[in-house]
């Protein structure tokens, strides 16, 4: 019923949004599992703010698919609580900004049940939320947050770039026994791309080469995988050769295909949008320079937010978010700095 | 809010059912005085939160239940655990950090629990059962059951946020919840005068759209009576119901001091006693010839004696290795392919 990234035959694909990916996923779990359900805010009749779950309350019905209360605390409690007694949530919460709303029972409960009970509970729950900043949604409905979430043993987190990608981590992520984040980029939202037809996985915890060069290793998490490629170009008419490693999987880190890039490049940066000071690239260049300092011939660079909320204004908000120019200049920058 | 008398209420209980109550509420007191020796004298490792004095609260609720009704519980839990059915040795193991116990020891006192009794954990975090005990009742009507779940929690719980967000989606979605609290008047170390301005929680079950019921904690056959009641709602599919019984725990909110303590007079502690769930138990008991002052006496001495062999269990097990240290972080499983 389910293949790996690199199928032996061609599936059927065809174009679908970032959207519609993520909707296809959970339908397709919905209909393989009845004791998969989804609920959040505004889920069911509005098919989700983003139109996520568009059409899968009048395919599955009120007992499959939930409005929730606006109450982020509760509707994780649901998720862990209904994990625990035999049901797959799908728990939403409508901006990743809210998992504050959220926080004890992520952090405390549904992070460490299993670890407190000596192993004898799994919560197989799946939480998708949206995040990123670029739609002038300012600085309560844009964060990423990432890295207090990777910073909590219990939880896994996976961060599609593609629509392909997102298909495949969602549908892990649900069959998954664990607690994982499934984070998508709402900027992303409209992006589109191939997607087999039938039901497939990309394995937690795998990274992928997007874009195999010599010179240069760029990690770029979610949509800054797009903008690296688009670094890559720009570089490539100056004569340098770009490698951009796309995670997909932030915790747990697929630390050795990171860092097999950088044995080949000797150089490397870690891009995210997520503000740079404490950001989740401050441990995925600590680890790059551990297992690869002697291959490396420059420090290890990171590109992220500057240290202030989101601001509200286009004017600032494009100066905000990392994009091909700031990343490309990170790289030069860089490449100034090398023994 | 009525409150429940348990006037000639033993005579239509059967007897097992009177000796059922009276001997969860003994394992119960037994238990929880022994580990309060224990953590006095540094064994056990940590802090205990003791349950002596609630004691007719957990074991008038849980006799209603199976191994198929949920609990959530609190950082109070030693008392919920026994009541459903807890083993003593590995509750001891457990409290004394090893490996044989309930949770490997990698819970300890605070979040002891036990899946198969359907025990869902003690809990950290007040109020942090709450949302869990909804999703727990939520599964059991998704699935299709008619089992319940009581979510265990205390006035000071009830100013939680968690508390409102899961009391109102459990009243919106009818799940067969009960949520049980536990009022001793006090929130850790602050007196419920001070930390809410109202009495009875039970007047915010009509906030939430459910029923609220206050019951006297003292009095077994009482809650046993009203938790009958809430919980027959909940299985026949008529939701949620708030059930407030007023109890009072004895020692300090953490630790043994029970008399001395500056938050509350010794006066108090002393007239709570006076109306002590087993002693008042034994004595009607005895009165209607269910349980003669002997036989009370031979079922505490019994109960000791396991309490002892579960501590020699307990003390002779091993610590857990290190290499246990990161292990079950993850659950290694996946769903089987359907």
């Amino acid at each position: 019923m389910t293949t790996t990234t690199a199928p032996a035959e061609a599936p059927a694909t065809r174009t679908l949004s970032y959207v519609a990916a993520v909707t296809e996923a959970i339908r397709q779990a919905m209909e393989s599992d009845p004791t998969v359900f989804l609920a959040g805010e505004d889920v069911a009749e509005h098919g989700s703010v983003f139109g996520l779950t568009r059409g899968l309350l009048d395919e599955f019905g009120p007992q499959r698919v939930y409005d929730t209360p606006i109450s982020e605390s509760a509707i994780v409690g649901l998720g862990v609580g209904a994990a625990a007694t035999g049901c797959r949530p799908i728990i939403d919460i409508m901006f990743m900004d809210f998992i504050a709303e959220a926080g004890d029972e992520i952090l405390n409960q549904m992070a460490k049940m299993r670890y407190m009970f000596g192993g004898k509970v799994s919560l197989p729950v799946t939480l998708m939320t949206s995040y990123g900043a670029g739609r002038s949604m300012a600085a309560q409905h844009s964060q990423s947050l990432e890295a207090w979430l990777c910073h909590i043993p219990g939880l896994k987190v996976v961060m599609p770039s593609t629509p392909y990608d997102v298909k495949g981590l969602m549908t892990a992520a649900i069959r998954d026994n664990n607690p994982v984040a499934v984070l998508l980029n709402k900027v992303a939202f409209g992006m589109t791309g191939e997607v087999p037809e039938e039901s497939y996985t990309i394995p937690i915890g795998k990274g992928t080469v997007v874009r195999v060069g010599r010179d240069f290793t760029i990690v770029g998490l979610g949509r800054m995988v797009q903008e690296s490629l688009a670094a890559a170009t720009l570089l490539a008419e100056e004569g340098l050769d770009v490698e951009v490693v796309d995670p997909r999987t932030l915790q747990p880190f697929d630390t050795a295909t990171v860092v097999e890039s950088v044995q080949k490049t000797h150089r490397a940066i870690v891009v995210h949008e997520a503000v740079r000071f404490g950001g989740i690239g401050g441990e995925f260049a600590a680890q790059i320079q551990e297992e690869a300092f002697d291959y490396l011939d420059a420090p290890v660079g990171r590109v992220g937010a500057p240290f202030s909320p989101v601001p509200f204004s286009p004017a600032l908000e494009g100066k905000y978010v990392p994009n091909a120019e700031r990343i490309a200049a990170a790289v030069r920058q860089i490449l100034g700095k090398q023994v | 809010m009525p409150r429940k008398r348990a006037a000639a209420r033993e005579s239509a209980i059967k007897p097992e059912v009177l000796l059922d109550l009276h001997r969860r509420m003994v394992r119960i007191r037994i238990f929880e005085e022994e580990a309060g020796r224990l953590v006095e004298s540094a064994k056990i490792p940590g802090a205990l939160h003791l349950y002596v004095g609630q004691e007719a609260v957990a074991s008038g609720v849980m006799v209603h239940l199976s191994n198929n009704d949920q609990i959530t519980s609190t950082h109070r839990g030693h008392g919920h655990l026994v009541a459903k059915g807890g083993d003593f040795k590995l509750m001891f193991a457990e409290l004394f950090g090893r490996v044989t116990g309930y949770c490997k020891g990698k819970g300890g006192s605070m979040h002891i629990s036990d899946m198969d009794l359907g025990m869902l954990g003690a809990n950290g975090i007040v109020a942090g059962g709450l949302p869990i005990a909804v999703g727990a009742a939520f599964s059991n009507k998704y699935r299709g059951t008619d089992f319940v779940t009581c979510a265990f929690f205390g006035d000071g719980a009830s100013n939680e946020g968690a508390f409102h967000e899961a009391a109102n989606m459990a009243a919106l979605y009818s799940v067969p919840c009960i949520f049980v609290c536990e009022n001793n008047g006090y929130g850790e170390f602050t007196p419920q005068a001070r930390h809410q301005a109202i009495s009875d929680v039970a007047d915010r079950a009509a906030g939430y759209g459910m029923p609220g019921v206050v019951v006297d904690g003292m009095d077994v056959l009482a809650v046993f009576e009203a938790a009958g009641e809430a919980i027959a709602r909940a299985r026949r599919g008529e939701g949620p119901t708030l059930l407030e019984c007023k109890t009072y725990r004895y020692y300090d909110h953490v630790g043994v001091r029970g008399l001395g303590v500056k938050y509350r007079t010794d006066d108090e502690v002393i007239a709570w006693r006076e109306r002590d769930p087993i002693e008042a138990f034994e004595r009607q008991l005895a009165e209607i010839g269910v349980l003669s002052a002997e036989q009370a006496q031979a079922a505490h001495e019994e109960i000791l004696a396991e309490v002892y062999e579960a501590i020699e269990f307990a003390e002779a097990s091993d610590f857990p290795d290190e290499s246990t240290l990161l292990e079950d972080v993850y659950s290694p499983m996946t769903a089987e392919a359907r």
